[in-house]
């Protein structure tokens, strides 16, 4: 609680309009936004996406500019922020949405700076009727935040007539016009689906004001992004196993069904398993802190991936079968 | 009632001897039960006795809110819905031990208020038993405006 009003105080105290020869101090007021800490938060947490950065620090400079300009009297109309994020899966939309609604909270665009996730179910009702309360309570608990949408191109179901989507779209649309100071709208998904549900439905296109395309992680960023996931866990590669995961790497981008970190994180977890497996196996029950906290090249190298250039865990068979338990 | 309630208004709940509340400050008094999780709810009627006390709600209760933002439309619907009628606001507390509205007060009246009439009844002896009858509950449901 103290954490919105000291925000709140910051750049809502002296809003009394100013002479037309004042002068105002972009830097200090840059600084009492705090908006800075959440950039750099960004910047720590996720690698690459420099275009969205780039993007997120164009929008809070113009958010910012915005302000000093009310203070002139300059403009009062509250700018349009709902967005759009479009991008493969796993390239950090959520996350971006997240620090997205800190940033607009403490610039005071939002007034509590929560972000409420929904999708397609969360709005879109089973019967005639049941849509319209659905979606206004999400947008009701939404309100003074952010509402995301993931993956909204399933609002729209074109080839069934009597989808009850169309409900919802149109109560968003009302809200995203009538109450932009109440909440801002993010919709993300994949940016083929996401260009056709636009093109099917124009005036959602024209209430968003950015268009932010998440790019794809190179090999290198999806490394070090395999390197923060290790130290949050508290694990670490073994020098072999550094080298098997920059090939595992490019292997893997090139299979179908690959989500970017999301994909990385699997990886991982399986390697974890296959570790965990191997201690049990090897029957030493002297371990030290070291053995607990390596992955080896053996984690890495079992995966089918490696094997035959398949996806671990392959759907077709159910099962997992490079890993064997193996008491004996 | 002249004597008693000169502004000809129903006094219930909070600030009703105030004059009516502006959406400000209803957005301020809302934003005081939604920081203390109360559920707020929107309820209605057209029947002002005191003891008519289960109102009509408007819509579902409104629970896990952050911001009275949603709240505010969903009075100003009842409003646009329910123009001639009595709408309040009420706020539970679904604490251990409290289970009740910890606050309620009206945000609309209708636009005339006729007020009660008084029932003198004589009784046995020389007793009289009183109660009161909302003129504006005189028709039946359905038919009042």
């Amino acid at each position: 609680m103290s954490d919105t009003e000291t925000s709140e105080n910051a750049l809502s105290q002296d809003l009394e309009i100013l002479p037309d020869d004042a002068a105002v101090d972009l830097q200090a007021e840059f600084e009492k936004s705090q908006v800075q800490e959440v950039l750099d938060k960004l910047d720590n947490e996720l690698v690459g996406l420099v275009p969205v950065k780039t993007r997120i620090k164009e929008i809070a400079a113009l958010l910012l500019v915005d302000r000093l300009r009310c203070r002139f009297s300059l403009s009062s109309e509250t700018p349009t922020l709902h967005m759009n994020f479009t991008g493969n899966p796993g390239t950090g939309k959520t996350t971006v949405a997240l620090r997205m609604a800190e940033i607009l909270h403490r610039l005071g665009y939002v007034r509590e700076g929560h972000l409420v996730s929904v999708t397609r179910d969360d709005l879109v009702g089973q019967y005639i009727g049941h849509t319209a309360p659905k979606t206004k309570a999400v947008i009701k608990k939404a309100m003074g935040g952010v509402l995301f949408i993931d993956e909204a191109y399933y609002l729209y179901k074109p080839e069934n007539e009597r989808d009850y989507g169309g409900e919802s779209i149109e109560i968003l649309l009302q809200v995203m016009e009538n109450h932009r100071d109440d909440l801002v709208v993010i919709l993300a998904g994949y940016k083929d689906k996401m260009d056709k549900f636009f093109e099917s439905n124009p005036g959602m296109r024209s209430r968003i004001a950015h268009h932010l395309d998440f790019p794809d992680y190179s090999a290198d960023e999806l490394e070090q992004i395999a390197d923060l996931m290790l130290a949050d866990q508290s694990y670490k590669l073994s020098d072999c196993a550094r080298r098997a995961l920059s090939e595992y790497i490019p292997i893997r981008t090139g299979l179908p069904h690959f989500a970017n970190a999301r994909s990385i994180r699997n990886a991982l977890d399986r390697a974890r398993l296959r570790q965990a497996n191997r201690l049990f196996a090897s029957g030493n029950k002297q371990l030290k802190k070291e053995d607990l906290i390596t992955l080896t090249e053996e984690d890495f190298r079992a995966s089918r991936v490696f094997l035959d250039g398949k996806l671990d865990g392959d759907l077709a068979d159910g099962t997992m079968n490079e890993i064997k338990i193996d008491n004996s | 009632m002249a004597m008693t309630n000169p502004a000809k208004r129903v006094t219930q709940g909070q600030f009703s001897f105030l004059p009516d509340l502006t959406d400000e400050q209803i957005t301020a008094q809302i934003k005081y039960a939604l920081q203390n999780d109360w559920a707020v709810n929107v309820e209605y009627t057209d029947d002002p006795h005191p003891r008519n006390t289960y109102w009509e709600m408007y819509g579902m209760p409104m629970f896990d809110l952050k911001d009275p933002a949603g709240i505010l439309m969903e009075i100003n619907e009842c409003r646009k819905t329910f123009p001639e009628m009595y709408i309040r606001v009420t706020a539970f507390d679904n604490a251990h031990g409290w289970e009740a509205p910890r606050m309620s007060f009206i945000v609309n009246r209708p636009s005339r208020e006729p007020g009660f009439r008084l029932h003198r009844q004589s009784r046995n002896g020389r007793n009289i038993g009183y109660s009161i009858d909302a003129y504006a509950a005189d028709k039946p449901e359905g038919e009042r405006s």
